[in-house]
């Protein structure tokens, strides 16, 4: 197995564009620029010594810190090879990246999943519009920006006789749990220590 | 059987036509009790099976729990039901379709609200996307708690909701 993965690298590595390339743990990792990733899929894809053929998925990852705050990873695998890989790109809020339904229709719910969790969008996307979350819903849910209770929570108003949707309103307070100990306000001694310093 | 709230059921006037007919092959009851008896004894419920809760809701319906010894039978469809059983997470997105089958029940209905989820959000309490509470959306008439309840539980719950038809006991709802 380990030398379809140097055959697979050496391939990539002598045709396309890359940032980084890498083997983690049996699987490959390359790092690329968005103005690439169109190539460098359609490469793995058709190349004889990779055939990428299934995409598993496309993840997000928020880093509001960073520059180019989304980082979003395509995941394949090789059925031909047993291999698997990752490829990373970093893009900022206001820009976009390039579909790749051409390529692998399958990643049409993927993308549009994504762009409903962080508000990544993809240009030529065939139908890009929200998949998971309420219809009407406001905000990008796994942004680190996104309070965890949201912004609106909804019941159904009597009078009406219709779903309303009002500001959220907590009826219980957020709790910090201690999971070291069952008991409240227990003091450990290590933090006793530090406090006395 | 059911619990005395009518003053004519204990009239010596039918407990006359009681010694009358006993023996006669004829059983002489209160209107009351017999729609109660009617009730109790067939509460279709429906599945609304939202999460893992529904797996347990499917155990009671099958053979080592048997929910039809007590006369409930589940139904596909809530046009056909008496009780709705919520069983699981109720998000914000499956809200307005659980009102519209909440609404397409006939009279009299119920709903058992079945698991932490369903009773106030549970686990996903603080969620964006969760309801807190299925009674924000349908009136509830009986909770039945745990993570998932089992099926025991939620037979224990039927058999509540039976008790409470009775108390309530008259036609009108």
């Amino acid at each position: 197995m380990s030398e379809q993965i140097e055959m697979a690298k050496a391939a990539i590595e002598k045709n396309c564009k890359l940032n980084d390339i890498d083997v983690n743990l049996g699987q490959l990792q390359l790092s690329v620029d968005p103005a690439n990733l169109i190539l460098v899929i359609d490469f793995v894809k058709n190349d004889p010594s990779c055939e990428f053929k299934q995409i598993t998925d496309i993840a997000g990852v928020d880093f509001p810190e960073n520059e180019k705050r989304f980082e979003v990873i395509y995941h394949f695998l090789s059925f031909r090879f047993n291999l698997r890989l990752r490829i990373k790109t970093q893009i900022s809020e206001v820009e976009s990246l390039p579909s790749i339904t051409s390529i692998f229709p399958a990643a049409n719910w993927f993308e549009r999943e994504a762009f409903d969790m962080y508000g990544i969008t993809f240009t030529d996307h065939p139908d890009l519009r929200r998949i998971l979350t309420d219809y009407g819903f406001e905000g990008y849910p796994l942004r680190k920006d996104f309070p965890l209770t949201g912004n609106v929570e909804i019941r159904y108003d009597e009078i009406d006789k219709k779903i309303v949707h009002e500001p959220v309103k907590l009826q219980q307070d957020f709790r910090n749990f201690d999971i070291q100990s069952p008991w409240e306000g227990t003091k450990y001694l290590d933090k006793e220590a530090k406090e006395s310093e | 059987m059911a619990i005395n709230t009518n003053i004519e059921e204990t009239s010596p006037e039918l407990e006359r036509l009681k010694k009358l007919y006993a023996d006669k092959g004829f059983v002489v009851t209160s209107i009351n009790n017999l729609i109660n008896w009617a009730r109790t004894g067939s509460l279709h419920w429906m599945t609304f099976g939202l999460a893992c809760c529904a797996v347990e809701m499917m155990h009671v319906g099958t053979p080592r729990y048997d929910v039809e010894r007590f006369g409930a039978a589940p139904r596909a469809s809530p046009r056909h039901a008496d009780v709705l059983i919520v069983a699981g997470t109720l998000t914000n997105k499956m809200a307005a379709a659980l009102r519209k089958a909440y609404d397409q029940m006939p009279e009299p209905r119920y709903v058992i609200s079945m698991g932490s989820c369903a009773n106030g959000g549970g686990y996903y309490h603080y969620s964006y996307s969760v309801v807190r509470g299925c009674d924000r959306i349908i009136p509830v008439d009986v909770y039945v708690p745990g993570c998932p309840p089992t099926a025991e539980g939620l037979l224990y719950g039927l058999l509540q909701l039976q008790k409470k038809i009775r108390r309530e006991g008259n036609i009108k709802r």
